[in-house]
């Protein structure tokens, strides 16, 4: 068994990690302070090619495996949870046309993408159905020769931004996911209401609202397959976003990780570096453990995605033990930098604040382990 | 334009530097190698003046060990054509360093235009390679340059001296060009220049390819070791104003000749 | 005992410190001078007051401005009619550029700014820097002679005693050769201050500053040594300096060869922007200011009374 990156790998790592140093950190404190959009941050990760790793070279894209994209995504995330979310969402968004999309419908609405920095938004949950994703409300009716769109969608990131937004909607909500349906919206269509944009916990620099649809026009073309294709489009797009998603939470948890071990080598108490007493000891070794847990997880996933094995447990549990883990460590983080942890002016709280969200969104770590049981235990 | 970049692969700038067990050079074992920092604005330059005169190439050469490759697979990523790699130790001196690279350039199908080059590695610190190769080929040299212009086959430089102050240089290619901090804002590779990088040409040669040999080492290192601890912190009692002169006085003497900072 | 040329720049008509530095740790070896160009008899005096047997006076054409090509050109014929063992220089911006072209013509080899050095017999042994001076090493020189040495100014220290040689001056034709990189013209430095991040030398003012005006003595020192003038976040907070000002963990993160800290009692936030520091001094009334436990020089004292004499003292030392 080879556990070793690629030397391409490696350097992309590097890169990434360099960018995450120099661009992102200098100004992740100011962009959460004022909740705004890493717009600059997207433009310069889109020219080095951090942004749409799912879209194939035929369509203009890098041609990444999940497993480069997973590794990208470590080390961009660690410069900033919230603005490598931003970044991400395309891939949410442009996933399900890649694995559901025909040829002409990737080569009209991934291409774009490849040509300028655009962005997209991933609408699925709502006001009233988050976890119970397969009872969603949003509608979508027969018009002749477009589709009707009605409906409401919730915690939409890059909403305020986004050129293209992928919507799952229902022709009947009785018919739970068998009536599932996905279309491309495109943005500027008459009818796609914006909402404000909503006060978070953390990620605060990511654009987050909800959105409404009001009698939008789709055009016919634009649905992704047949209706009720859309619920098996979601899920092979999940394989995908979940080792993506818990690469977010990695790359943040190793940035924790850090930041504790060089506070406790500097702050003393009791006469030595705190680095010294065993509590704060065994709190960094659990650090330790779980980043390499986790990553081993997020790898093992990703490696069964590219090979086109099922991945759905290895992915849900990478995603949930991330998420789970990134909490209790950057929790840790703040713990061993004690009252300066609780300040704003040291980073360690951002990333704590940061971690919450990936434990609730791409699937909360309790759908997860849903999805697990279901899959270790058998459907009956 | 033919444009070549002369790099070097040195321990990342955090690496926290140990003597080797018999000092004769430090521990490498779990080194990080990057590209000299310098280097990286001599490798945008040459990437500036290559997007600005048609047809042009830009060759990176680099005379170091083959086990990593990062500086000319960076500098690839980047953007260079094509890499040349003479394969040494990393401890060379700068004129067998030189003669190497002078050697390794030459063996390009393509003729100098252009020699680029970082005023320092910031491993030995010796500021002498891009001097020591012009004058090997019979070129004119202008280190630490802060600004380029061209205009046809002259290039107008800035050297930056002490004090700040600028030297303005004319001089017509073929030159030797030793690049500081400052002339350009190096880019960043792109994840698709990584990916290409692999599948540029990179010649490699040995040393007695390029007729450099052990004799050509002109400087020798020994007795590598840690600087003296920092001695423990001075306090002085300045609060009795007839005092205070004195007190200032020594002080700034000590900054002067045990410090070394002033 | 060996023969040696020493290289020596000028500043304003008189030879640069490090020439006499050089100059103070050859004793006992058979020393000569060079200048490019004209040289007072009163610099002459000085050269031989220090040890200089002879001092060769060098003029050309077209070597009136520096050049490397002129310079190591000029160099060439004279040192090899000389048949000297080594040739020093100071590390200067002009040392560190043209030694290593006039060393290369000879084939041999350049043991750059040494920190230290001594002679074992006849062999130039020396301690020279490395990795940004993480770690020091013992050079030696080897191959064809002679062997040259740029020496970093300022590193050897001026000599305690001198012992004078006989110091007799002399004038030699050289050619500067084909100069194919020539200067056309010099720009003087520009006057605005350097940024906090790259300064080399930093004057910081804290909570003790009382008001924005009294940052003016900080300035006022910081324009005799060069130095670029930074606050406290109490100083700050408290509107006595500008926020671009500000060092410590929210603020720049600087790492001066000297950082003196005025009035600042040193707390954990300042130190995170600063501990890098190679040198630090603290002044401060209080004794117990934390500031003095990571200072190299720490003054309990009155900022009001002791930053106008730390200014009068660096003019006269820099003078």
């Amino acid at each position: 068994m080879n556990f070793d990156l690629s030397q391409e790998q490696k350097e992309m790592r590097e890169l990434a990690l360099k960018f995450a140093k120099n661009e992102m950190i200098p100004i992740a404190r100011e962009l959460d302070e004022k909740e705004e959009f890493p717009a600059e941050i997207i433009k310069k990760a889109w020219e080095i090619g951090f942004v749409n790793t799912c879209i194939p070279t035929e369509y203009g894209g890098n041609g990444f495996t999940l497993l480069d994209a997973v590794t990208i995504a470590e080390s961009v995330s660690y410069g900033c949870m919230g603005m490598f979310t931003s970044i991400m969402c395309n891939d949410l968004a442009l996933t399900p046309i890649v694995v559901g999309g025909s040829h002409e419908q990737k080569e009209k609405f991934l291409r774009p993408f490849t040509e300028s920095p655009k962005l997209a938004s991933f609408c699925l949950t709502e006001p009233g159905h988050g976890s119970d994703a397969a009872g969603i409300q949003t509608t979508i009716k027969d018009g002749g020769d477009h589709w009707i769109l009605n409906g409401e969608k919730m915690w939409i990131t890059n909403a305020g931004y986004a050129d293209l937004f992928t919507v799952y909607c229902t022709t009947d909500p009785t018919l739970k996911h068998k009536g599932i349906s996905c279309v491309i919206v495109e943005a500027g269509t008459e009818g796609i209401i914006l909402g404000k944009k909503e006060e978070k916990m953390g990620q605060r620099c990511s654009d987050t609202r909800g959105i409404r649809f009001e009698n939008v026009k789709v055009p016919k073309e634009n649905m992704l397959g047949n209706p009720g294709d859309g619920w098996k489009i979601a899920m092979a797009t999940l394989n995908h976003s979940r080792p993506l998603v818990a690469s977010i939470s990695l790359g943040g948890a190793q940035r924790a990780m850090e930041l504790s071990i060089s506070y406790a080598k500097e702050r003393k108490q009791f006469g030595v570096p705190i680095a010294k007493h065993q509590a704060i000891q065994f709190m960094i070794a659990e650090m330790a453990i779980k980043i390499e847990a986790t990553r081993l997880l997020i790898q093992k996933a990703a490696w069964l995605t590219d090979n086109n094995l099922p991945s759905a447990k290895e992915a849900s549990a990478a995603k949930a033990f991330a998420a789970d883990s990134c909490m209790q460590i950057t929790t840790d983080a703040v713990q061993i930098y004690g009252g300066y942890g609780y300040s704003r002016e040291y980073p360690v709280e951002k990333i704590m604040r940061d971690a919450k969200l990936i434990q609730i969104y791409e699937g909360t770590s309790q759908i997860q382990r849903l999805v697990i049981a279901r899959e270790v235990i058998g459907r009956d | 334009m033919n444009i070549f970049v002369c790099v070097k692969q040195v321990p990342d700038t955090e690496t926290k530097i140990q003597p080797n067990g018999d000092g004769t050079f430090i521990e490498t074992s779990s080194i990080k190698w990057i590209m000299n920092p310098y280097d990286e604005f001599a490798v945008e330059q040459a990437l500036l003046t290559k997007a600005a005169n048609a047809g042009s190439t830009v060759t990176v050469v680099r005379v170091g060990g083959v086990k990593d490759t990062e500086a000319l697979r960076t500098a690839l990523a980047m953007g260079a054509d094509d890499a040349i790699l003479v394969e040494a130790e990393d401890n060379l001196d700068s004129y067998s360093i030189a003669k190497a690279l002078k050697g390794g350039i030459e063996k390009s199908a393509n003729r100098p235009d252009l020699i680029l080059c970082g005023k320092q590695a910031i491993d030995d610190d010796c500021l002498q390679v891009p001097q020591i190769l012009a004058e090997m080929m019979d070129l004119p040299s202008v280190a630490v340059i802060v600004g380029f212009e061209q205009n046809g086959d002259i290039v107008t430089v800035k050297r930056e001296v002490e004090g700040g102050a600028l030297e303005v240089y004319e001089v017509k290619t073929p030159c030797v060009l030793a690049t500081n901090k400052g002339i350009n804002t190096p880019r960043y590779a792109s994840l698709p220049g990584i990916m290409k990088a692999k599948r540029k040409p990179l010649q490699q040669l040995t040393l007695a390819d390029v007729g450099v040999s052990a004799d050509d080492r002109r400087v020798k290192y020994s007795n590598f070791a840690l600087p003296p601890e920092k001695p423990a912190g001075k306090k002085f009692d300045a609060m009795d104003e007839a005092a205070a002169a004195g007190i200032v006085a020594e002080v700034v003497g000590l900054l002067r000749n045990e410090a070394k900072v002033i | 005992m060996a023969k040696v040329l020493v290289y020596t720049e000028l500043n304003k008509g008189n030879v640069k410190p490090v020439t006499l530095e050089i100059l103070g740790k050859l004793v006992g070896q058979e020393v000569e001078v060079a200048v490019i160009g004209d040289l007072g008899d009163d610099q002459v005096k000085v050269l031989g007051e220090y040890g200089a047997a002879k001092v060769h006076k060098l003029k050309g054409d077209n070597l009136d401005k520096y050049s490397p090509e002129g310079y190591s050109n000029a160099l060439k014929a004279f040192i090899a009619s000389g048949a000297y063992d080594y040739v020093f220089a100071g590390a200067t911006s002009a040392g560190k550029d043209f030694i290593p072209r006039l060393a290369a013509k000879f084939e041999a080899g350049v043991a750059s700014d040494c920190v230290n050095f001594l002679f074992e017999g006849d062999a130039f042994a020396g301690t020279r820097p490395l990795f940004a001076g993480k770690c020091l090493a013992k050079v030696e020189l080897q191959g064809p002679k002679p062997h040259f040495v740029t020496v970093r100014p300022n590193a050897l220290g001026m000599p305690e005693s001198t012992t004078a040689g006989a110091g007799a001056a002399s004038e030699s034709e050289v050619q500067a050769g084909e100069i194919r990189a020539a200067i056309k013209e010099i720009v003087a430095a520009a006057s605005e201050k350097v940024d906090l991040t790259e300064a080399n030398i930093i004057v910081s003012g804290g909570r003790a500053m009382k008001n924005p005006e009294n940052f003016k003595i900080l300035n006022d020192l910081a324009d005799v040594i060069g130095a670029t003038v930074g606050a406290s976040r109490a100083a700050v907070d408290s509107g006595y300096a500008a926020p671009d000002m500000q060092v410590g963990q929210t603020g720049k993160t600087v790492s001066p060869s000297l950082y003196i800290a005025c009035g600042i009692s040193g707390a954990i936030q300042h130190l995170a922007g600063m501990r890098t520091s190679k040198v630090i001094v603290a002044i401060n009334t209080d004794p117990d200011a934390p500031i003095f436990t990571k200072a190299d020089y720490g003054i309990v004292g009155d900022l009001y009374k002791i930053v106008p004499l730390l200014q009068e003292e660096f003019k006269k030392i820099l003078a």
